[in-house]
C-alpha cells in the first residue's frame, strides 16, 4: 500500500538518509524513534508537504513523489492537530468537503457521520479554543477522516493527551483503524503506545531507519545497540557490540 | 483600579511594576489630549463658523477622505500579495525587496514628493505616463493619491507580512492535505486569520494618507477647490494669518481621524487594539 524507495530529504544539518518502507494494506504501522529523529519529516514527505531530494514515494502501487498533497488521498492529523482556530469544530470537520465543492447536504450528513463514529456530535458547534486536549484530537482525526482516505498518518496523536486518556484514545484508534480498513501510520516516541496499536513499527533514529518489523521481532532480536536501548533491553544484547573499542 | 478577575493574585513589587507601566499611559494620554485642549481654547465661534460655511473647506475635507480611502484600497490590494510573498517565499534579492519595502517610511517627506515631482516631470517614462497616456497626476487629485500610496503603502505591507509571519505554516499544510490549492489554503485559511492584521494595517495607513502634508505641497501644490485637503489647507490658513481658522481646521481633520479609527476598531473586533 504504501511503499517508500530510498528516500532521502535535508533541512539544514539534518538529513533523512535513504529510508525505504513498505507497509501493508489495512496495516497499523507505528514509527518509532526519539524527538528529533526525522519521524514527522518523513510524514510530511509522504504527505506531499515537503519534497524529497531523491527516492520514489509509491501509494497503491502509484508513484506519487511528485503529486502535489491534495491528489494523494491521504488523511494527515498533525502534531496539535492544526485545527483552524477561525471555524467551529463543524466547519473544521467539512473543511475538506466544503473544499471538494459537495452539496451542502452530503457535507452535512458525512459530518454526522464522522461525528458519530467519534462520539463528537455535542461538539460541532463549538470553537476550537474552548476544546480539551482530547476533544480537539477527535476532532482533528474527523476532520482527516470526513474525505474517507485509504491511509491515515498521525502525528503524535495522543502526546498532548494524560496517560490514562491516552491508553484509552489508543484503544479507540485501534478500533477505528479496524472498522475503516485503514493504511495507518503512527508517529510516536512512546513504546507503551506502540505495543497497544502496532501490527508492526520501525524505529528511526537521526534520519536513518534502524530497524523495522513486528514488536516482538524487535525486543527478542534488535540489530543495535540504539534498538536495544529504545525497547529498554539494553542488558540482554543478543549481539556483539563493538563500537567501543574501535579506535 | 479595576482588576480583571483572570489576574493573579499580586504582591506590592507587581502592583508598582503595574503603576509605572500605567504611568507611561497615563502621562501620554495626558499630554496629547493637553494639545487638544489648548486647540479647542484658543478656537473661537467665528473660526468654526468660518471653517463649516466655507465650500472650499468642505471640498479639502470631502478630498481628504476620498483620496486617503482610496490610496489605502490600493495599499490594500499591494499589501495582501506583497506581505504574503515576503513572509512565505525566499527568493533572490528577498532581503534587499523587504528593506525597499520600509524605504518610504523612513523618507523624509518632501523627498518623496520631490521625487514625484522629478520622476513624472523630467524623466521619459514619467513624460510618456502623462503626455502619451494621458493619465496625469502633477498638480491633480490622481496626484493626492499617488502620494500618499507612496507615503504610506509601507505600513500596510509591513503590517501584512507581519501578520502573515504569525500564521503558523501548519494550518496551510494541513489544508493542502484537505484538497486546497496554494491559492485555496491562502483564502481559506491564511487570509481569515490574517483579516484583523490587515485591518490593522489599514487603519495605519488611512491615517499616514489623511494626515499627510510635505509631499502634496511639492508633487501637487494647494489648489483652492482642486487640490486642496484639510492638511494643506491648515498651512494655507496659518501662513496668512488665519491662526483660528487653521486651528479649527485642525480639529475637524483631529475629529474625523477619531471617529474613523475608533469606529474601524469597533468593527474590527477586540484583536485590532492588540495592534
Amino acid at each position: 500500500m504504501i511503499r517508500t524507495e530510498e528516500i532521502s530529504f535535508r533541512v539544514g544539518t539534518f538529513q533523512l538518509q535513504r529510508l525505504s518502507i513498505n507497509i501493508a494494506k489495512g496495516e497499523y504501522f507505528v514509527l518509532l524513534g526519539p524527538p528529533g529523529s526525522g519521524k514527522t519529516i518523513f510524514l510530511e514527505c509522504l504527505c506531499g508537504l515537503k519534497k524529497i531530494y531523491s527516492g520514489r514515494i509509491y501509494i497503491d502501487g502509484r508513484q506519487v513523489t511528485n503529486l502535489e498533497p491534495r491528489a494523494r488521498g491521504i488523511g494527515y492529523v498533525p502534531q496539535d492537530y492544526a485545527l483552524f482556530p477561525h471555524l467551529t469544530a463543524e466547519q473544521n470537520i467539512a473543511f475538506g468537503l466544503r473544499v471538494h465543492s459537495y452539496q451542502h447536504k452530503e457535507t452535512q450528513a458525512r459530518v454526522a457521520e464522522t461525528a458519530e463514529l467519534l462520539d463528537i456530535r455535542r461538539l460541532l458547534s463549538r470553537r476550537i479554543h474552548g476544546l480539551s486536549g482530547g476533544e480537539k484530537q477527535r476532532v482533528a482525526l474527523a476532520r482527516a477522516l470526513v474525505l474517507q482516505p485509504k491511509i491515515l498518518l498521525l502525528d503524535e496523536p495522543v502526546c498532548a493527551l494524560d496517560e490514562v486518556t491516552r491508553q484509552e484514545v489508543c484503544v479507540q484508534l485501534l478500533d477505528i483503524q479496524r472498522r475503516l480498513g485503514l493504511t495507518t501510520i503512527h508517529v510516536s516516541h512512546n513504546l507503551e503506545e506502540a505495543f497497544t496499536v502496532a501490527d508492526r513499527a520501525a524505529i528511526l533514529n537521526a534520519g536513518i531507519l534502524q530497524q523495522a518489523g513486528p514488536l516482538d521481532e524487535l525486543l527478542a532480536k534488535p540489530n543495535s545497540k540504539f534498538v536495544a536501548r529504545f525497547m529498554r533491553r539494553e542488558k540482554n544484547l543478543p549481539y556483539r557490540d563493538n563500537t567501543n573499542h574501535k579506535k | 483600579m479595576k482588576t480583571a478577575m483572570n489576574t493573579p493574585v499580586r504582591g506590592w513589587r507587581d502592583r508598582i511594576f503595574s503603576a509605572a507601566t500605567l504611568f507611561f499611559v497615563s502621562v501620554f494620554i495626558i499630554f496629547v489630549l493637553t494639545l487638544i485642549v489648548t486647540d479647542i481654547f484658543y478656537v473661537d465661534k467665528e473660526a468654526v463658523k468660518e471653517v463649516l460655511k466655507s465650500p472650499f473647506i468642505r471640498h479639502a475635507l470631502w478630498m481628504s477622505i476620498w483620496t486617503s480611502l482610496t490610496a489605502t484600497l490600493i495599499a490594500l490590494f499591494f499589501a495582501v500579495p506583497m506581505g504574503y510573498a515576503l513572509s512565505r517565499f525566499r527568493f533572490p534579492g528577498h532581503i534587499l525587496a523587504d528593506a525597499i519595502v520600509d524605504l518610504p517610511i523612513v523618507f523624509p517627506p518632501l523627498v518623496a514628493g520631490l521625487t514625484l515631482l522629478v520622476f513624472f516631470s523630467l524623466t521619459a517614462p514619467g513624460r510618456w505616463i502623462q503626455e502619451d497616456l494621458g493619465i496625469e497626476f502633477v498638480f491633480q487629485p490622481k496626484g493626492i493619491v499617488l502620494c500618499q500610496f507612496v507615503a504610506a503603502a509601507s505600513f500596510a505591507i509591513r503590517s501584512a507580512k507581519t501578520v502573515f509571519d504569525d500564521v503558523d505554516r501548519r494550518y496551510e499544510n494541513v489544508a493542502l492535505t484537505l484538497g486546497c490549492t496554494q491559492w485555496a489554503s491562502f483564502r481559506r485559511v491564511c487570509l481569515p486569520l490574517a483579516r484583523n492584521g490587515i485591518i490593522a494595517g489599514g487603519i495605519l495607513t488611512w491615517a499616514r494618507a489623511f494626515g499627510l502634508f510635505g509631499p502634496l505641497m511639492i508633487f501637487v501644490g494647494s489648489f483652492r477647490g482642486r487640490t486642496e485637503v484639510l492638511s494643506t489647507t491648515i498651512f494655507l490658513e496659518q501662513s496668512v494669518g488665519n491662526l483660528e481658522v487653521a486651528l479649527a481646521i485642525a480639529l475637524l481633520l483631529i475629529f474625523v481621524a477619531l471617529i474613523a479609527v475608533i469606529s474601524i476598531r469597533l468593527v474590527g473586533g477586540s484583536a485590532l487594539v492588540k495592534l
